[in-house]
C-alpha cells in the first residue's frame, strides 16, 4: 500500500509509544464531559492516544463509550473540555471539516448507491478529479476483495461484505483517524475472527490510527495495542490487554474482563514483600507478594483469575493460599473444563483447567473433595 | 413402505390446500375489485356512453345508442363522436384543460415546497411533539371541507381579516382583491391538499436511518450536500406520491375555483359543471369527463413505472 504514507508503524514495534516517556500523543482528549440535560453521559475523561494505535475503548452499554466516539468525530460537542488531533484543537470543527473518518456499527451505507458510487462519495466531496477518484476507488475495493461487486447496490450484498464496503469508504479517504463502532458486532463467529485479523493488518500496513468501540472484551483483548476500560462515563483503566487481564485496577475491572474469583477481606500482615489478608470466606490466610502498599486493617478485595488455582484430589499444602471444597458443578468445554467448587464457607469459586488427558476416567466430577491451591503472585490487591 | 394410495391421498389433500389457499387470496382480492367495479369501472361506461351520444330535451337529457322504430322496423344503433371532436376543435376546452394542468402543477409544487419541512420536521421530532404534530395535519379533516372553504372567503374578503391586518400594520393603504384571483385558488388548492402531501412525505423521511447523515457529514458532506444527495433521493417515493395525491384532484378541482376563484380562473371542473348543470348538455359533459381521465392516466402510468425501477 504505497499509496498510504507509513512513516513509523515499523520502528515503534519494539517500544511502543505509550511507554515512552517522551512521546507525542496524536489525540489528547483534555477533562471532556458530555452532559444530556441532566443525564452525564461522559464524565471528565482525560485520555492520550498515539500514533498508529489500536485503541479499544471497553464498556457496557451506556458506559459512555459510543458518545465519546462521536466527540471524536464531531458529532457531538463536548459541554466541557477539548479534544485536539495532531495537535489542532477540535472545537467547533464540524464532522465534514475533521481529518477523521468513521466506520458505523450498523455501516450506514447509502441503499440508492451503488458500492463503487458509496466509496466514492467520499472523494467527491474533497473535489478530487474523477480519473483520480475512480482510481482510488478501485484500488481500494481491491484490497478488500470487493472489485468485483462494485456496481452492486448495498442490499444486494452480505453481512461480511457490507463491513468491508463501510470500511473502504472510511479508509478511501486516508484520514489521520479512523473510528470504529462495534466494528465486528454484526457478524457471526468466524467472520469476526477473520476480519480481526484483517484490521490489525490494515493498520500495520496503513499506519492509521484506530480508535475502536467495543463492548466485546474478547475483541478488544486481540485488536487493541491499549484498552481504556470506561463505566458510568468514566476511563476507570488504560493499559495493555494483558496488564488490563492480570493486573487490574478494581473490582469493576476485574468482573467486567473475564471470570473472577473475589475475597472480601482484611490486611492482617504488612510486611516488606508480602501483604497477609483474611477473609472470613477462607480458613488459611491470602498472601499476596507483589508491590502493593496498604495499611493494617485496611478493607481490600483478593481476585484470583479460574485459571491460575490448581485444582487436585491429593492433599496439598493449604495453609496459606489455598482451600478444600467440593466440587459442586462441572462444564466440559472442550479445551478446558470449569469447575465450580463449595469452600466450607460455602463461598463458590470457579476453576478452570485445560484437558490435558483425553481419558475421562482421571477427570474431576461431581462431589469430588478438591485441594486448592495458588501462587503467591496470582492474587491481585483490589483497593476499590 | 409406503403404499401409493397413501402418497396420492397426501398430494390430494396438499392440492386441496393449495386450491384452498388460492380461493382465499381471490377473495381478498375479489373485495376491492368488486369496489372498484361498482363503484368506478360501471359508473365509468355510463359515463362513456353518455359521451357519445346527443343532447336532447328530454329526460334523461341525451339520446340512446339503440333506437327500436316499429313503424319502419328499423333498428338504429347511433354513435355521436361530435362532442369529441369538439373538444379538439374548440380552443375553450383545451385552455381550460393546460389551465387546469397548470394550476395542478403549480399547486403541487409550492405544496411539496411547504410540505416537505413541515414533514421533515415531524419527522425528526420525540415521540410526544410527534403524535401532537401529526394530528395537528389531520384536524382540519374533522371540519368539512366546504366550511373550511367559506372560512376562507371571509378571510380574504375586502374587509376580511387578512386585508384588515395588513392595513393595520401599513404594508397597504387600500384593501387588496385576494378573492376571486388565481391566487386565491392556489391557496385554497394548497391548503386544502397540503395534509395529503405531508404524510406519505413524513412516512418516507421518518423511515430514513438518521446515522446516513452523520456517515454523509463524516465523509466530507457540508449540511445542504448530505440533505440534496442523501436525504431528498431517499425521499423519492414519498415525494411522487405526495405529488401524485395533490396533483390528481387538485386537476379535476370544481369548489375551489368557484368558490376562490374569479370568472377569468378557467378550470376543467368548472367546465364540466356548468356542461351539466348550465348548459345541460350531458353528452358533452361526459366527453370532457373522460378525456380529464385520460389526461392523467398518462402521468400515474409514468409514475407507476418509475417506482417499480426505484424497487
Amino acid at each position: 500500500m504505497s499509496a498510504f504514507p507509513n512513516p513509523s508503524a515499523v520502528q515503534t514495534k519494539s517500544v511502543p509509544t505509550w511507554r515512552q516517556q517522551d512521546a507525542k500523543p496524536f489525540v489528547q482528549i483534555e477533562q471532556i464531559t458530555k452532559q444530556f440535560g441532566q443525564f452525564t453521559a461522559v464524565n471528565s475523561v482525560s485520555l492520550d492516544i498515539y500514533r498508529n494505535e489500536l485503541f479499544c475503548l471497553l464498556g457496557g452499554s451506556g458506559s459512555g463509550k459510543s458518545t465519546l466516539l462521536r466527540m471524536l468525530a464531531g458529532f457531538e460537542e463536548p459541554t466541557s473540555g477539548r479534544i485536539l488531533i495532531d495537535g489542532v484543537d477540535m472545537t467547533g470543527i464540524p464532522p465534514w471539516e475533521r481529518p477523521v473518518n468513521m466506520m458505523f456499527q450498523s455501516y450506514a451505507l447509502f441503499p440508492h448507491l451503488s458500492v463503487e458510487a458509496n466509496v466514492a462519495f467520499g472523494l467527491k466531496r474533497e473535489g478530487i478529479k474523477s480519473p483520480e477518484v475512480n482510481k482510488r476507488v478501485a484500488e481500494i475495493l481491491n484490497m478488500v476483495q470487493l472489485g468485483h461487486l462494485a456496481k452492486r447496490k448495498p442490499h444486494m450484498l452480505s453481512g461480511g461484505q457490507r463491513q468491508r464496503v463501510a470500511l473502504a469508504r472510511a479508509l478511501v479517504k486516508r484520514p489521520k483517524l479512523l473510528l470504529l463502532d462495534e466494528p465486528l458486532g454484526a457478524l457471526d463467529k468466524k467472520l469476526r475472527e477473520e476480519t480481526q485479523f484483517e484490521l490489525m493488518r490494515l493498520q500495520d500496513e496503513l499506519g492509521i490510527t484506530f480508535v475502536v468501540v467495543t463492548h466485546d472484551q474478547e475483541e478488544a483483548m486481540t485488536l487493541a495495542t491499549r484498552i481504556g476500560v470506561m463505566n458510568n462515563g468514566e476511563i476507570v483503566q488504560t493499559a495493555e490487554p494483558h496488564e488490563v487481564y492480570e493486573y487490574p485496577k478494581s473490582r469493576f475491572v476485574a468482573e467486567f474482563i473475564g471470570n473472577v474469583n473475589l475475597f472480601d477481606g482484611t490486611v492482617v500482615e504488612d510486611e516488606r514483600d508480602s501483604v497477609s489478608i483474611q477473609s472470613p470466606d477462607l480458613d488459611a490466610l491470602l498472601q499476596v507478594d507483589h508491590g502493593i502498599s496498604c495499611a493494617p486493617n485496611q478493607e481490600v478485595s483478593v481476585a484470583i483469575r479460574p485459571e491460575k488455582i490448581y485444582i487436585s484430589r491429593e492433599p496439598v499444602d493449604i495453609e496459606v493460599n489455598g482451600a478444600t471444597g467440593i466440587i459442586s458443578d462441572v462444564a466440559y468445554m472442550g479445551s478446558q473444563s470449569v469447575f465450580k467448587v463449595r469452600l466450607a464457607s460455602g463461598k463458590e469459586l470457579r476453576i478452570t483447567q485445560p484437558n490435558v488427558s483425553r481419558e475421562m476416567g482421571s477427570r474431576l466430577t461431581w462431589e469430588d473433595k478438591v485441594y486448592l491451591s495458588w501462587d503467591a503472585d496470582s492474587c491481585v490487591v483490589l483497593m476499590s | 413402505m409406503m403404499s401409493e394410495t397413501t402418497i396420492d391421498k397426501k398430494t390430494r389433500r396438499f392440492a386441496w390446500r393449495l386450491s384452498e389457499l388460492r380461493l382465499g387470496r381471490a377473495a381478498v382480492i375479489l373485495v376491492p375489485m368488486l369496489w372498484l367495479a361498482a363503484f368506478f369501472f360501471i359508473p365509468f361506461l355510463v359515463v362513456f356512453k353518455i359521451s357519445l351520444a346527443e343532447a336532447v330535451i328530454a329526460i334523461p337529457p341525451y339520446s340512446p345508442l339503440l333506437q327500436w322504430d316499429s313503424s319502419s322496423a328499423y333498428l338504429t344503433f347511433k354513435i355521436n363522436f361530435g362532442n369529441y371532436l369538439y373538444l379538439f376543435e374548440s380552443r375553450f376546452y383545451l385552455d381550460a384543460y393546460l389551465s387546469s394542468l397548470k394550476i395542478a402543477a403549480i399547486s403541487t409544487f409550492f405544496a411539496l415546497l411547504i410540505g416537505f419541512p413541515i414533514a421533515y420536521l415531524i419527522a425528526r421530532s420525540g415521540p410526544t411533539k410527534r403524535i401532537i404534530l401529526l394530528a395537528l395535519v389531520i384536524l382540519p379533516f374533522w371540519t368539512s371541507f366546504l366550511l373550511r372553504v367559506y372560512a376562507w372567503m371571509v378571510l380574504l374578503r375586502k374587509d376580511g381579516l387578512v386585508n384588515d391586518v395588513l392595513m393595520a400594520i401599513g404594508i397597504i393603504d387600500q384593501p387588496l382583491q385576494i378573492l376571486q384571483t388565481e391566487f386565491a385558488v392556489y391557496l385554497g388548492i394548497v391548503y386544502t391538499y397540503l395534509p395529503f402531501m405531508i404524510l406519505p412525505l413524513y412516512t418516507s423521511l421518518e423511515k430514513m436511518d438518521l446515522n446516513l447523515i452523520d456517515a454523509a457529514q463524516d465523509l466530507g458532506a457540508k449540511p445542504y450536500q448530505s440533505f440534496f444527495l442523501i436525504t431528498l433521493p431517499l425521499a423519492k417515493t414519498g415525494i411522487i406520491a405526495g405529488c401524485l395525491l395533490v396533483f390528481i384532484p387538485a386537476v379535476g378541482e370544481y369548489v375551489i375555483p368557484a368558490l376562490l376563484g374569479g370568472s377569468d380562473t378557467l378550470m376543467i371542473g368548472r367546465v364540466l359543471w356548468d356542461e351539466f348543470f348550465q348548459n345541460r348538455d350531458w353528452p358533452m359533459a361526459s366527453a370532457v369527463a373522460v378525456m380529464m381521465l385520460i389526461v392523467l392516466v398518462g402521468p400515474i402510468m409514468y409514475v407507476r413505472n418509475s417506482n417499480k425501477e426505484v424497487e
